[in-house]
């Protein structure tokens, strides 16, 4: 396996509405400012991939105004996933593995504010059987999170906890859209959105891009920041029906830990800290399960997608995030990202700093 | 560059390229999947990772829907990569998982693309409403249809060359029992008495909306000759893109198509295209883009594209030299997002000289190519019978 570094890492404001910019206008100055962290110029980006939807812009082609943000001329090597951007990022450390290319700029975007966000996704399920009766995002999420209750293992008040950490540790992150010290107390007394979740369990809508950049070792710049090697990244797919796979598990994040494990030669217990796309608070706690994680890993340290989520960004960031706490000083990171309802498709990486 | 050899041991493509109202999108990509995998002498459990391509979602109205086929085409517990790029779609997710073989991560990879356009209506999902933007209510036809009267302008070709591709892409699908489109009794006239649709492209001179999947198993060398039938290898893959708008831009001969074709033939080591390729399965989905592309593609010079149109060297009924489109091409199939990889899928059964009616006698090296959006996203690759 080549041995791939995060070099670069730009992440817009991840505000509620934004009103003024579009998505390339959102994105271009996050090309730039993550450029400038790499210490690189656009001509030295071999590929270029990103990922968005088109149903959260509403209109077919989404990713096609991007690309005005990369210039014209010279033509770029591109690509596009319809998923989340950790997947771009997947497809950029393949072309890498595969000897094609040494760079690769990674970017991902979503305007979520403009639509219905839960509803939207409710037509990502099976078109003959689910999405027929629009069951939306918070109200399967919080199917699992009953599910997840009835293992006896968590109740309301371990999700509570889990967005009181998630708000004290945005606290901070610049670019959080919640952060704040809060009561576990208080917040099981606002009302249920969808039993058992409450407002509170649920990521907030958020506007916003970001982008990442890695490099092949031997095409390293010389920039005086600490490399954070990707040293292993794998993904899992599961079955689609929520009655055919247990929702209080996340067995593809298993399978996905176990490769990287192999790949990496890093145990679970050598990472400092995890970095979860857990969109609704009782998933960290699934997928901490499910990854094998004790309370010495700092989960979420930025916050996480609690605290702000860029749809169709949100698992990118997982890894610039890890990059960032690299730079002040952790040495390994555990990048998750999801995609699908009720985390049916799981990514897991393990990023190190030398 | 690595030296992992990706060869292609398993074609499938659904029976015809037609309109299936009774056959559901899993059906339809599970299909393709299932001939695939008996044309590459493997089961489900011989997969990887599964790699999906299709164009805009909003074509069916499922948002992200790897994760609902995931199951239909046996992704469950393997990586599921969905790529959309336009309409080079169908080539850049053949090169994506490619790229999987090529990493020495994965040994067998099964890759589909897909389009059930019956599902929904192309003209409107391809003229959105945008916030802040005129609505541009065109369709693809309507967005091509300058840059074919520009080319024609530049090129001074007789006014009925588009025509001749119309019927010579409809003669070769008769042979191509996948072809959505079997018309017989297609002429000259007949096409020039189809109707007018977005002047200079007529009717007849327009791709079809279709239904269809296509599949291709992919491996690693040392199971290059696992499969029913012998192996394609790939010996050269390129992607490039370029935005819609920019003021150098150069619409009917984009940068990004010949940048990503120069870097395609210095791979293979290809310098004279016409003579070096045995055939070429090039996305032409109204009828002008042949000579288009033959002049951006270097089969022709400037301005002479069209040329080699009327003097039949790109029709294999005629006994041409390099034929265009043996299958029939876009002209006569278009399930979107399946289209380019049906064009490279063509390219790879010609090659292992698998292509039956419509095989051309001997082909070693075949071309596949893709584009989409605005004449700005393209992908090609170049498969040979023999391993590079």
């Amino acid at each position: 396996m080549r041995e791939v570094a995060i070099v670069g890492y730009a992440q817009s404001p991840q505000v509620r509405q934004e009103r003024v910019l579009n998505e390339v206008e959102i994105l271009m100055p996050e090309i730039d400012k993550a450029l400038a962290d790499a210490g690189m110029t656009m001509d030295e980006i071999d590929f270029v991939c990103s990922g968005s939807c088109d149903y959260i812009a509403g209109g077919a082609f989404s990713f096609v105004g991007a690309v005005d943000a990369l210039g014209a001329t010279p033509c770029k090597m591109e690509s596009h996933v319809e998923m989340d951007a950790a997947w771009a990022l997947y497809e950029a450390w393949i072309k890498i593995q595969a000897g094609e290319i040494k760079t690769a700029l990674i970017y991902g975007f979503g305007k979520s504010s403009v639509g219905q966000l839960p509803d939207v996704l409710s037509q990502q399920l099976d078109p003959y059987y689910m999405a027929p009766l629009w069951p939306d995002t918070i109200s399967l999420a919080a199917l699992q999170a009953n599910v997840l209750m009835q293992s006896g293992r968590y109740n309301e008040n371990d999700f509570a906890n889990v967005v009181v950490d998630s708000r004290r540790k945005a606290k901070s992150n610049s670019n959080a859209q919640l952060a704040g010290d809060l009561k576990a107390s208080d917040l099981l007394t606002a009302p249920y959105i969808a039993s058992p979740l409450r407002r509170h369990d649920c990521c907030p809508i958020t506007d916003g891009a970001s982008v990442l950049i890695i490099c092949e070792k031997s095409a390293l710049p010389n920039n005086g920041k600490r490399p954070a090697m990707i040293r292993g990244m794998d993904h899992r797919m599961e079955v689609h029906q929520l009655g055919l796979r247990r929702l209080d598990d996340s067995v593809s994040s298993t399978q996905a830990l176990a490769q990287v494990t192999a790949q990496s030669g890093i145990s679970v217990d050598q990472y400092d800290i995890a970095e979860l796309y857990a969109p609704f608070s009782p998933q960290t706690l699934i997928l901490r399960d499910a990854l094998g994680l004790d309370d010495s890993v700092d989960i979420n340290p930025s916050g996480g997608p609690l605290a702000g989520h860029i749809m169709m960004s949100a698992g990118l960031d997982r890894f610039g995030m890890s990059y960032r706490a690299i730079q002040n000083g952790v040495d390994r990171a555990l990048c998750h990202a999801t995609s699908g309802p009720c985390l049916q498709h799981n990514l897991v990486a393990a990023v190190e700093g030398v | 560059m690595s030296n992992n050899h990706v060869a292609i041991t398993g074609v499938g493509q659904t029976e015809r390229y037609r309109t299936k109202l009774t056959c559901s999108m899993a059906g339809l990509v599970r299909e393709a999947a299932l001939n695939a995998l008996a044309d590459a002498n493997c089961t489900w459990d011989d997969i990887d990772a599964l790699i999906i391509g299709k164009a805009p979602d909003m074509f069916e109205g499922v948002v992200m829907p790897e994760s609902y086929l995931a199951e239909a085409l046996g992704g469950v517990n393997k990586p599921v990569l969905r790529v959309h790029t336009a309409g080079s779609v169908g080539g850049s997710t053949a090169i994506v998982a490619a790229n999987h073989i090529k990493s020495g991560l994965f040994k067998r990879v099964l890759t589909v693309a897909f389009e059930k356009q019956s599902e929904s209506n192309a003209h409107w999902a391809l003229s959105p409403s945008m916030p802040f933007r005129p609505h541009f209510n065109s369709g693809a036809g309507g967005m091509f249809a300058p840059v074919i009267r520009e080319y024609m302008r530049r090129s001074g070709a007789p006014d009925d060359v588009g025509c001749h591709v119309a019927v010579k892409d409809r003669k070769h699908a008769l042979n191509n029992p996948h072809a959505h489109l079997h018309l017989p009794d297609i002429n000259l006239d007949t096409v020039k008495d189809s109707p007018m649709l977005w002047e200079p492209t007529r009717f007849l001179e327009s791709c079809p909306s279709s239904d269809g999947a296509c599949a291709m198993v992919l491996t690693c060398e040392s199971l290059a000759n696992s499969g029913t039938n012998k192996p394609a290898w790939v010996h050269a893959m390129a992607m490039r893109s370029e935005p819609s708008f920019y003021p150098w831009r150069e619409e009917v001969n984009p940068h990004a198509s010949r940048e990503c074709a120069v870097d395609l033939y210095q791979q293979a080591g290809i310098s004279n295209p016409r003579k070096e390729l045995d055939m070429a399965e090039v996305y032409v989905p109204f009828s002008w883009f042949e000579p288009i592309w033959l002049e951006s593609l270097g089969f022709a010079e400037q301005g002479k594209g069209w040329e080699l149109t009327l003097d039949g060297s790109t029709s294999l009924d005629q006994g041409g030299d390099i034929p265009w489109n043996c299958s029939g091409g876009v002209l006569s199939s278009n399930p979107i997002g399946a289209s380019g990889m049906i064009r490279f899928a063509e390219a790879a059964l010609q090659v292992r000289g698998m292509a039956d009616k419509r095989q051309v006698d001997g082909a070693k090296k075949a071309l596949g190519h893709a584009y989409g959006g605005h004449s700005q996203f393209f992908a090609m690759w170049i498969v040979g019978a023999d391993k590079p």
